[in-house]
């Protein structure tokens, strides 16, 4: 419980956030709180004043952009367009301490559907560079002053002027590949420099994504990355389904993302809800979003260890990272972990003998993740690799507002777990755990932060199973759902945090939906890390963040 | 490295003997649906991924299970229907002709039978089983495949590089992953083949020499799975160019996959 001290300060600091935003807007936006209670939501009557409110939250309040999320409101009465830009804490080493960090900053602008446009927050706001071109490609809404305004989301050939996030646009149409020129890539020019195109389709069994590296002999000068390949239209597909419909969409974003994902979802429908969800069920969410973790994690080393080739250490986490999810198998029926988490709390109990399993599993993948560390730091031809490769600085990370390990390698103390409490991590008594940090900013950073963060998710899922006592798993979602009302929730996913948010309709059906995924915001920053190396170091730089590119590109 | 090698002596093998000893799926494994034929079979709008269909004839209600959509979720064998559908363990569900796929019985009546006009076809594809003849001739029993992204989640994806890990160890079958089309005698494809992709996937399977296999693995490359059809996705490889396997599963297990890649090259046979 707080004291009254800290809730008297706590809004103090809350006068003076409105204030200095309302100030910002020279007083033409109205504030209330939303989506949640304890956020805020401004909007503002000019959409002029959005880079002054935006730099009031950066520079006053150390807050970071979240996320940008689009609506089209043109059959409501308003009949214009919305366009959210919404911000967080930074993070406790960011400055103001004071303002709890479980908080969101919604700065919101109507647009007019007859000239969709709104100033550009890019230049000031590197972070905002890739959301605002996905809202131009899908919705049509023009970021004016964009440094780089180039189509992302829709490729070579999309007919102009078709805007497929649109209410009018009718999602199943199957529209023609128009001729079109050659994308422009960004590329350096001059002696000796030359191009190397790599992608989409890539010579192992990864997902697709297109870069364009420059380079001077072997340094790399420049490196323009394409994704979006693996865009689904995910977001526009789950429009109009049910809420349940549309959870086994979201739950199958990203394959290894899957509990991540399906638990920011629902926590976000159950926010809209205004659901308990049970506090067994809250631990059994926390258990298996630890055990993503840990089989993403130690995979994700053994991958490193292929980039350096270092089969041995490939081969042993492979090895330990299939035992994990033959665990997974065994406890929830699938290998990913699907099919554990439904709106409203669990389909599946872990029984007394599972939990046995589990423990003994957990003890052997220490042991394991143990020895396969040992062996990286003895071989000095893999340190070599590894150390001053692919640095990412700690500003960079900052002002990219770059998400999980990477940011935290990069001496970014942020953590969802700790910042958005989520799962059984939200109750009172929840177990406290470490947030791992590092200074290197190298693959060797980046690797043995996942490798102290396993240790510390193994640890995290001992105490959350000390704490499971007998109880429900479910909890029954009002019916109908409350329509217009907005969820936000942020996950810490393997890859960091992941922002959901969710807007159901009239019919209690889904109006819209967006995942802001961290390997979203941190694709640029891998970029940035591998102008710093060589070319054939860029797989070993890339495997360090391991990004997903089906939760950026959905 | 002397510890390298102590540690790889203690470890021993780990390597599975899949295909030639069984696998055997843990006990909360959601394989292939089993309906019970004259039970409450649920609506079709129960499924998620739009698997199940139903139509009415003389015979009565047919209800419809399209395993090539199916995402084994188990929303339909959760109650009130868990009597009529069960979720089973068979993973072993892959199949030359997309309508293999598709189990059809009929639902709330007493003798739950098919008529015999109505029971689905059995008698194996003419042209499927010569092009199996003319791939185990060409290639002989060995198979170079080229994975190929067309928009999975990824999780696909993991399986297959999951059968290279030293449990399942695949390369011990004479199968392996090659970096080239050009080296390969067929690809496995991943994903429902998304717009942005059609072109990079096309391109590359025409890459591959001839006679060539084209696998697909998982609910999306086989059907479009929960991504469907629509502005950004095809809706399934097959509609951008034929497919010899049919694997489903979201995603299927690393031995499901082995299972269909075994019927593609003639060294099993498919079970539908």
């Amino acid at each position: 419980m707080r004291s009254c001290g800290a809730q008297r300060r706590s809004s103090l600091v809350e006068r003076a956030l409105v204030q200095s935003l309302l100030a910002s807007a020279g007083g033409d936006a109205e504030a209330e709180p939303g989506p949640r209670s304890t956020d805020l939501t401004l909007r503002l009557g000019n959409s002029s004043d959005l880079l002054a409110a935006a730099a009031v939250l950066l520079s006053q309040h150390a807050m970071a952009l979240a996320t940008v999320v689009a609506t089209d409101e043109t059959a409501t009465q308003n009949g214009d367009m919305e366009v959210r830009y919404i911000f967080e804490p930074a993070g406790p080493g960011a400055g103001v301490a004071a303002i709890p960090t479980d908080r969101f900053v919604t700065l919101l602008v109507a647009v007019d559907p007859a000239c969709p446009e709104v100033p550009s927050l890019a230049r000031a706001i590197p972070a905002a560079n890739w959301h605002e071109r996905e809202v131009q490609d899908l919705f049509g809404i023009v970021p004016v002053g964009h440094p780089d305004p180039r189509p992302l989301v829709v490729h070579d050939g999309w007919p102009p002027g078709v805007f497929p996030l649109r209410k009018s646009f009718d999602a199943s149409r199957r529209l023609p590949v128009l001729a079109a020129d050659e994308f422009p890539h960004l590329v350096a020019e001059g002696e000796g420099v030359f191009e190397i195109p790599v992608g989409p389709i890539h010579a192992g069994i990864i997902e697709p994504g297109h870069f364009r590296f420059t380079s001077v002999g072997e340094s790399v000068l420049y490196l323009d990355a394409r994704l979006f390949y693996t865009h689904r239209g995910l977001e526009k597909r789950m429009e109009g389904l049910s809420p349940l419909d549309a959870f086994y969409v979201a739950e199958r974003i990203c394959g290894v993302c899957s509990v991540a994902h399906g638990l920011g979802y629902c926590e976000a429908l159950e926010q809209i809800a205004g659901a308990a969800v049970p506090p067994r069920a809250r631990l059994l969410r926390s258990i298996a979003l630890e055990l993503e973790r840990l089989y993403n994690h130690i995979g994700d080393i053994g991958n490193v260890c292929a980039g350096a080739a270092f089969h041995y250490g490939t081969a042993i986490g492979l090895r330990l990272r299939e035992r994990l999810q033959q665990l997974n198998e065994r406890l929830t029926g699938h290998r990913f972990l699907r099919g554990l988490v439904i709106p409203g709390g669990t389909r599946l109990d872990l029984t007394h003998d599972l939990l046995g399993v589990l423990a003994a599993t957990l003890d052997e993948t220490r042991a394991g993740l143990a020895s396969l560390m040992a062996r990286i730091e003895a071989n000095s031809s893999v340190v070599d690799r590894f150390d001053d490769t692919g640095i990412l600085p700690h500003q960079a990370a900052l002002d990219l507002a770059v998400a999980g390990v990477a940011a935290r390698a990069s001496g970014v103390d942020r953590d969802a777990r700790r910042d958005h409490p989520h799962g059984a991590l939200a109750d009172p008594d929840a177990p406290s755990f470490e947030v791992v940090t590092d200074t290197g900013g190298d693959v060797m950073a980046r690797v043995t932060v996942r490798a102290r963060e396993a240790d510390v998710s193994i640890r995290l899922v001992g105490e959350l199973v000390r704490r499971l006592e007998p109880g429900p798993l479910q909890v029954a979602l009002v019916d109908p759902l409350p329509g217009g009302r907005i969820g936000i929730s942020a996950i810490e996913s393997p890859r960091g945090e992941a922002v959901h948010w969710l807007r159901l309709d009239e019919r209690g059906r889904v109006d819209r939906y967006h995942l802001r995924s961290p390997s979203y915001q941190n694709w640029p920053a891998v970029a940035l890390a591998a102008e710093t190396a060589i070319v054939p170091d860029f797989p070993l730089v890339n495997k360090s963040f391991e990004l997903c590119y089906s939760c950026t590109d959905r | 490295m002397l510890r390298i090698l102590v540690d790889a002596l203690r470890t021993g093998v780990v390597t599975i003997r899949y295909p030639a000893a069984p696998s055997v799926p843990p006990e909360r494994f959601r394989g292939a649906p089993v309906l019970s034929p004259g039970s409450h079979l649920p609506p079709p709008d129960v499924c998620p991924a739009g698997a199940l269909s139903e139509r009415v004839d003389t015979g009565g209600r047919h209800v419809v299970l399209d395993l090539a959509r199916c995402i084994f979720c188990g929303r339909c064998a959760e109650a009130p229907w868990a009597g009529a559908i069960a979720m089973g363990r068979d993973f072993e569900l892959a199949a030359r002709r997309r309508a293999d796929l598709r189990l059809e019985v009929v639902a709330d009546d007493a003798s739950g039978r098919l008529p015999e006009a109505m029971a689905p076809t059995l008698d194996p594809d003419v042209e499927a089983a010569q092009a199996a003849a003319e791939i185990h001739r060409v290639l002989g029993r060995s198979l170079h495949l080229r994975h190929l992204d067309a928009g999975s989640c990824n999780a696909c994806d993991w399986e297959l590089s999951a059968l290279l890990n030293p449990v399942y160890d695949v390369r011990r079958l004479g199968i392996d992953f090659v970096a080239s089309p050009r080296h390969a005698d067929g690809v496995v494809v991943t994903g429902p083949v998304t717009r942005n992709l059609e072109t990079a996937v096309r391109r590359t399977i025409e890459a591959v020499p001839e006679p060539r296999v084209v696998i697909a693995v998982g609910a999306c490359a086989a059907s479009g799975g929960i991504v469907g059809e629509s502005y950004a996705s095809a809706g399934g490889v097959d509609r951008v160019l034929p497919v010899d396997v049919y694997i489903p599963g979201c995603p299927p297990r690393p031995e499901a996959i082995l299972f269909g890649i075994l019927v593609a090259v003639g060294r099993l046979e498919a079970r539908r």
